[in-house]
């Protein structure tokens, strides 16, 4: 039978702030542990939280770039739930006024344009972390590190809208990339700044009634996400061939068996017995700030993609590669102001910078070659001066030695030869020296034409110019 | 007269003319606890050394003409769910027998270093009750008769300073607790408006119900007390963002004009008859005085103790959630960590923060919520505005302070609901978040009986105004407790 998958998603990412959501203990990520804490954090008796105006600023602007509506009233709650990692054992959330609301992203999977909603996006603080000696299930005791306690978070919340688990890692790969163009979230699933939790259902095609959900944890990465989704897809889809029906609970993804297996069943769900928060005063939010915020927003990754294809003609694709990461975007919009070709450019950008990029395991920030320099390389290309081959060459040098392309170019001497009695001369003895493959070429071997152009090539170390030497070589034949 | 028995403001002047010195204040303090403290088990901790320290540097500030602020060198005791910076703070809970705190509660840091802090006082574990009878300790005794309770759940702030163990006190009022063991020991007690004062460092009972305020032997040393303590506070987002005034300047012997409110609903079958006699004259005498009196009706008075034991238990069964043997505090030996939770909290925790731990936790619980906790907010709403439409037509409302004088030890112990019902004219002013002071205005067969004058928000000015008032026309406050044998 075939069935559609309906897919929802919980994503919490840690906000970028300075210092923690209710106190001002720092959040810096790998600090020595419980260094990073104060008795608010702590949670020691006594202490009230304070709101940290930034987290509402940052919570709004993530709003914002969802295309939320964000509520004039809103308020915190408390979730109560005990774990040791948790030190008042409730953790200050949103429940049922969340700061932002009714959003959506769109997102692109196989050529096709999809809008998936946004239901909310709420904040909260982060709890501590556990450590223990060997593993879990082996470790004599646990100790608590409170450094992560009370960094701030926003959860969001998708709608059901996700019909694959290849639309759900878009989802995701979309998301990231409008938060870092927001530049409140380093979404660094590594480091824990963004995890992600999944629901997913199966129905009959055409049927409007979802079906029951499980829903997935510990998914550490978005091949983690897509891939936990397929198998619990087919899982859930064998179930109810089998004439089974699926149980509402919660099943964690086992990467190394490439499995989900039942955490806990709904019956065993917690009841959060959540409250309003009555150490803090609701929020409250000025219009005018939210304007102000909105009308700061940097270029999102949509309009950036979509000027990339009107200014500079960029294909859809090349323009979405380009701008999902803000950084690149930013690469690329400064080799284009430094008189780069714009399609070269692009080519470049995710052609060799990437390459080299990906080997030595470095971000755009860190290239050792300038935008500026890029541009150097890539203009010298359009001059003539050096051909694409050459061009890669001097890349690798300017990687490693950090120079200009045209001092490498000067250098090495590795100006392209346009001089066509230069040229003439060498196809000549070139010729001269290999009259088996000129017979062949005669006899309508096309690829003695190239083994021709090679040693052409060969004795110019590729500096001549292809176009040229391949005219001037069917002229001699 | 003995040093222990005077008012703050009297040793002020006392000091100020150098006619004694703060350590001698406080060595009669200190010695008069000496003699007493046996009987009266005000207090938890002692801090008789460094009270003497700070009563040191307090004379050596006089002696160099410096300027002292009014409560420096006269000692006062701290209840003990006010967290005190390197002195146990143990809400009278076994959970927390050995907690020390590493910082101050904001009015600890407001009162500063001039003030000598002679213990931190007993009270009801977590400061749920009305008799400090539910220490995890032991029950402090009241002074005018040691066979009775203190009232609670500052049943050790009031007792102390009834018996001279202290001049001054500060309690935390949740639902009563301030007004009502003032009430019993013959003092003055007052609930400021909620965020007046600042809760950082009180340890939590209900949030939206705790506060901190005064316990005192008359009008004047509550409005001095409430200078030093009263404002707004960044690091409590609850506490209201206005400028204090001077209270001392309302301490003015006229309320010619005044309008007062007798809300019909506060004289309740269950009264002691005595109690709303005394409550009767005191009314006359301010008429007397110069006040209009109109009687009022405050309809939704009746469900506020219900209410009351919805909210303040479901606050607390979040609030007290931290108290799990993990970071601080007692733990006991578990095989995991669900089984360490619960004797932890089965092994150190009472019966009555038990009984409120469960009530709260199943009035938040998933299918009661609506009936139970949100009703109860809508009636807290409901009692709220019955205090706005009060408010419209009078100044200040007058009731009991509680139904009867202080009772006996074991009286009310097996009963809670008897218990909570001591709480019934106090509850309806937490609930309503407005300020409410008890003074004496009686006695009944040698015992204290409270009067409750109620404020409008913000407006301790004229309910202090009033208390003095009538506090300057009669001579009930100066009267001191007799203590008597322990029966």
């Amino acid at each position: 039978m075939d069935y559609e998958i309906v897919i929802g998603l919980e994503v919490h990412t840690e906000l970028k702030t300075d210092s923690k959501i209710f106190c001002g203990c720092s959040t810096k990520f790998g600090s020595e542990q419980n260094t990073n804490v104060c008795p608010v954090c702590l949670g020691l008796p006594g202490v009230l939280p304070v709101i940290n105006e930034k987290v509402v600023e940052f919570a709004i602007k993530a709003g914002l770039a969802l295309n939320c509506s964000i509520l004039p009233f809103s308020k915190f709650d408390r979730k109560n739930y005990y774990y040791p990692d948790l030190p008042k054992n409730f953790q200050t959330s949103q429940y049922d006024l969340p700061i932002a609301v009714n959003g959506y992203l769109d997102i692109e999977v196989n050529g096709e344009t999809r809008r998936i909603g946004v239901t909310r996006v709420h904040m909260e603080e982060d709890a501590g972390k556990l450590v223990h000696s060997g593993t879990i299930s082996n470790s004599d005791y646990a100790l608590v590190d409170y450094n992560r306690t009370g960094v701030p978070l926003i959860e969001i919340v998708s709608e059901p809208d996700l019909r694959t688990p290849e639309e759900a890692k878009a989802y995701l790969e979309k998301l990231k990339s409008i938060l870092e163009y927001i530049d409140v979230s380093d979404c660094k699933m590594e480091e824990g700044s963004l995890r992600c939790d999944a629901n997913i259902s199966l129905r009959k095609q055409g049927e409007s009634k979802l079906g029951t959900k499980t829903e997935l944890k510990n998914l550490n990465s978005f091949k983690m996400v897509q891939k936990g989704l397929e198998y619990e897809a087919e899982r859930q889809a064998d179930v109810l061939e089998d004439g089974g029906r699926i149980i509402q609970e919660t099943r964690s993804w086992d990467d190394a068996k490439g499995i989900t297996v039942s955490m806990r069943s709904k019956e065993q769900a917690h009841d959060y017995r959540y409250f309003p928060e009555p150490d803090l005063v609701p929020i409250v939010v000025d219009p005018a700030k939210v304007e102000e915020i909105r009308i700061n927003l940097p270029e999102l990754p949509d309009a950036r993609k979509n000027r990339l294809m009107a200014d500079y003609g960029l294909s859809g694709y090349d323009a979405g590669v380009i701008t999902a990461s803000r950084a690149v975007a930013e690469y690329y919009d400064q080799i284009i102001a430094f008189k780069a070709e714009p399609k070269a450019a692009a080519n470049w950008l995710m052609g060799e910078v990437s390459k080299f990029l990906n080997s030595a395991n470095l971000g755009i920030e860190q290239c050792p070659v300038s935008p500026e320099k890029l541009a150097g390389l890539i203009s010298l290309i359009e001059q003539g001066t050096i051909s694409s081959k050459i061009a890669k060459t001097v890349f690798e040098e300017m990687w490693n030695s950090g120079k200009d392309a045209d001092a490498i170019v000067k250098e090495k001497g590795l100006v392209q030869i346009t001089d066509t009695g230069e040229i003439e001369a060498i196809v000549d003895s070139v010729i001269a020296a290999n009259p088996q493959s000129v017979a062949d070429f005669k006899a309508g071997k096309d690829r003695a034409l190239g083994f021709l152009v090679g040693q052409i090539m060969k004795q110019t170390k590729g500096r001549a110019n292809p176009e040229m030497v391949n005219k001037l070589l069917r002229d001699r034949l | 007269m003995e040093l222990f028995q005077y008012t703050a403001h009297q040793l002020q002047n006392l000091l100020k003319d150098k006619e004694v010195s703060a350590v001698d204040i406080t060595k009669a303090v200190l010695a008069r606890m000496d003699a007493v403290e046996g009987d009266v088990k005000a207090y938890i901790t002692q801090t008789q050394d460094s009270a003497l320290e700070q009563a040191k540097a307090v004379d050596a500030k006089i002696q160099r003409g410096e300027v002292i602020s009014p409560l420096a060198g006269i000692p006062g005791a701290i209840k003990d769910n006010i967290c005190t910076l390197g002195i146990k703070t143990t809400c009278a809970s076994k959970i927390l027998a050995d907690f020390v705190p590493p910082y101050n509660a904001t009015v600890m840091e407001k009162l500063g270093q001039d003030t000598v802090f002679v213990g931190k006082a007993n009270l009801d574990e977590f400061a749920m009750g009305g008799s400090t009878e539910n220490s995890g300790f032991y029950p402090s005794r009241n002074p005018w008769d040691l066979t009775t309770v203190p009232g609670g759940s500052s049943g050790g702030s009031a007792a102390a300073v009834a018996a001279g163990e202290a001049i001054w006190s500060l309690g935390s009022d949740t639902g009563g607790s301030i007004r009502q063991p003032a009430a019993y020991t013959g003092l003055v007690g007052l609930k400021p408006t909620y965020g007046r004062v600042s809760r950082y460092g009180l340890v939590a009972f209900a949030s939206s119900l705790d506060q901190i305020g005064p316990i005192t032997r008359d009008v004047t040393d509550c409005a001095h007390v409430m200078n030093a303590i009263a404002g707004y506070d960044a690091k409590d987002s609850t506490s209201i963002k206005v400028d204090v005034p001077d209270y001392t300047k309302a301490l003015v012997n006229n309320i010619k004009g005044l309008k007062i409110g007798l809300p019909k609903e506060y004289f309740v079958a269950g009264m002691d008859p005595e109690v709303e006699k005394a409550i009767r004259n005191a009314i006359d005498q301010l008429v007397a005085l110069g006040a209009e009196l109109t009687e009022i009706s405050m309809p939704h008075t009746e469900y506020a103790l219900s209410a009351y034991y919805l909210i303040a238990p479901a606050e607390a069964s979040s609030n007290l959630a931290r108290y799990d043997g993990v970071g601080f505090g007692y733990r006991a030996a578990g095989n995991d960590i669900v089984d360490m939770y619960k004797k932890t909290r089965s092994q150190a925790f009472g019966t009555e923060v038990k009984r409120r731990i469960m009530l709260g936790t199943y009035a938040l619980s998933s299918g009661y919520y609506d009936a139970y906790y949100l009703r109860a907010l809508k009636v807290r709403t409901l009692v709220k505005q019955d205090f706005d439409r009060a408010f419209e037509k009078v100044d200040v409302l007058i009731t009991p302070t509680a139904p009867t004088t202080a009772f006996k030890v074991g009286e009310k112990s097996s009963d809670p609901l008897a218990m909570y019902l001591q709480d019934v004219c106090t509850i309806p002013v937490n609930l309503a978040g407005v300020p409410g002071i008890s003074i004496p205005c009686g006695f009944a067969n040698g015992l204290p009986i409270g009067m409750q004058i109620i404020g409008k928000p913000l407006d301790e000015e004229t309910i202090i105004r009033t208390a003095y008032t009538f506090e300057q026309n009669n001579d009930y406050h100066k009267r001191f407790a007799p203590l008597g044998e322990v029966k």
